[in-house]
């Protein structure tokens, strides 16, 4: 007879509230330092070694450099620009693919012999890089967006698609059983068993696509663009830029921490139900 | 809410094999029986003697090779609104709380939310849980969970119930306190029980009668009428006794 207790509860004392606050922040502090001690420490070596010379300041500028190039950027808008571009890029590339993965994984799960015959293409696919295909894309669709926003849209498309299937496969069929029992039509047992029995898994191919979406962006702009942040890590670097240069690398790193954070967060809305992810 | 007064079962000639390892596997041998409205009718076998593929017949999710199943004179073609099925698993889903699961067997069925929560929190309360409608299945024990996969069966009024190996997963304690509870539900709902278990006790325990299906070829199936008042009481000498005869069947003694 247990209900789980995920949080243990804070009782506060009987009028010893200062030494109380004391405790609590003390506690804060530890589970803080816990958590990120290692990236401050990591933080606080770059700028020691930077500023004291130990390492070529020109080739790593010290963090507060690097902060201050990157605020210049985005309070002077030149950066704005670039952020803006690159979200669209890879914005469009994504939501193409969820839109053309989901249906097609969950129809493919369902259905063995569309399975069976479009497995094994998808598999040449899949494991045909992207990256090594973009030239192909840039002869196909020019050197403009198109080919941009498709080699995203490719590289994204299989983590997608081949997690929405296997999510699709795995939905217990004892569940299955018990909802035909019942009397559940074939579209029902999709609707309330398979769907929401496929979510965990697409989840994990859209946080996959996700961080592949950010990757193939960057790789895109090197080539070809003039706009963007991947473009401005190139541009920044020819021109010795090397503060500006990480402060793209920077806002590179916070997009691809905001978009994982906001399907983490999506996941435990839509799955309250499972456990707790991490 | 206690529900219509059971159906009755006619099991015709019925007979079912399945291929193993490339070889035929006789289960079922012209079985014939007739199950009576109300009536809580057990069935024991040896591993392998098909009592789990009998049930699944009667539920509707395997056909016979011969002969067939008829309730209420209709001769059974596929699941039935009649019928449910509790399974050995309780069979959750995962992302329904404990009121939604119970509703799912009506909601399926077409009947809007609001009225099918209702009767589900009707029988959620009849296996007392009352206080756990809103919990989600990963948060309950297994004897827990199980009584929500009761109450779900329970919601949707069958006139036959259907039990595969209900308690076989549960430990010895939470098993006793189940069998007590499946009795009570059975006599307050008036519905025919038919229960597959491999436990004796439990058989004469819940049974009105017993039905022994034979392992060997060429074997019969047997019939023991328990005639016990209830509740029964296990340590009574008539049910020892009973349990004896039950035994001998198995050549065990």
């Amino acid at each position: 007879m247990s209900l789980q207790h995920i949080e243990e509860p804070v009782i506060l004392g009987d009028g010893r509230l200062g030494t109380d606050i004391l405790r609590l922040a003390r506690a804060a502090s530890v589970r803080l330092l816990s958590r990120y001690g290692i990236l401050i420490a990591f933080l606080a070596l770059w700028q020691v070694s930077s500023s004291a010379g130990w390492v070529n300041a020109a080739v790593l500028p010290p963090i507060d450099m690097i902060v201050a190039a990157l605020w210049k950027g985005l309070a002077g808008g030149t950066l704005l620009g670039d952020i803006a571009i690159s979200l669209q890029r890879s914005g469009i590339a994504f939501v193409a693919a969820v839109v053309v993965a989901i249906p097609l994984g969950l129809f493919m799960g369902q259905v063995r012999s569309v399975e069976t015959a479009l497995d094994p293409i998808l598999q040449v696919f899949r494991q045909t890089s992207a990256l090594a295909l973009y030239p192909v894309f840039i002869l196909l669709l020019g050197l403009g967006e198109a080919s941009k926003v498709f080699v995203i849209f490719w590289a994204t498309l299989f983590p997608l698609l081949l997690n929405t299937i296997s999510g699709v496969k795995e939905v217990d069929p004892k569940l299955l059983e018990m909802a035909r029992v019942y009397g559940a039509t074939r579209l029902t047992v999709f609707r309330r068993v398979v769907l929401p029995g496929a979510v965990p898994s697409i989840f994990v191919g859209l946080r996959l696509s996700a961080t592949t979406a950010l990757l193939l962006l960057i790789a895109s702009e090197m080539i070809g663009a003039n706009k963007g942040i991947g473009f401005q890590v190139m541009n920044a670097q020819y021109n010795f830029q090397i503060p500006l240069m990480f402060a793209a690398i920077v806002i590179l790193a916070g997009l691809g921490l905001i978009a994982n954070q906001a399907l983490v967060s999506l996941q435990r809305r839509l799955c309250r139900w499972s456990q707790p992810i991490n | 809410m206690a529900s219509t007064s059971g159906a009755e079962v006619s099991i015709r000639d019925l007979s079912k094999s399945f291929t193993l390892g490339g070889r035929p596997l006789q289960v079922l041998r012209t079985l014939n029986l007739d199950i009576r409205a109300g009536e809580c009718l057990v069935i024991v076998g040896a591993s392998g003697s098909g009592k789990t593929t009998l049930l699944r017949i009667l539920a509707g999710l395997e056909a016979a090779d011969n002969g067939g199943v008829a309730i209420d004179g209709k001769p059974v073609d596929g699941v039935g609104a009649e019928r449910a099925v509790i399974f050995q698993e309780p069979r959750l889903l995962p992302w329904l709380t404990v009121l939604g699961n119970v509703a799912f067997g009506l909601e399926v069925r077409g009947i809007p939310r609001r009225q099918a929560e209702e009767r589900a929190r009707f029988y959620i309360a009849l296996v007392g849980l009352a206080e756990f409608a809103d919990a989600w299945p990963r948060q309950l024990s297994g004897g827990m969970a199980q009584r929500v996969g009761i109450a779900r069966a329970l919601t949707v009024q069958p006139e036959i119930l259907l039990l595969d190996e209900p308690l076989g997963a549960l430990d010895a304690m939470t098993k006793i306190g189940m069998q007590e509870e499946l009795a009570r539900i059975w006599s307050e709902e008036n519905v025919t029980m038919v229960m597959v278990t491999h436990d004796l006790e439990e058989a004469i325990y819940l049974a009105d009668r017993v039905l022994i299906l034979p392992k060997e070829k060429g074997g019969a199936a047997r019939l023991v009428d328990v005639d016990l008042p209830r509740p029964r009481d296990r340590s009574e000498s008539r049910f020892v006794s009973y349990r004896q005869e039950l035994l001998r069947e198995f050549g065990l003694h």
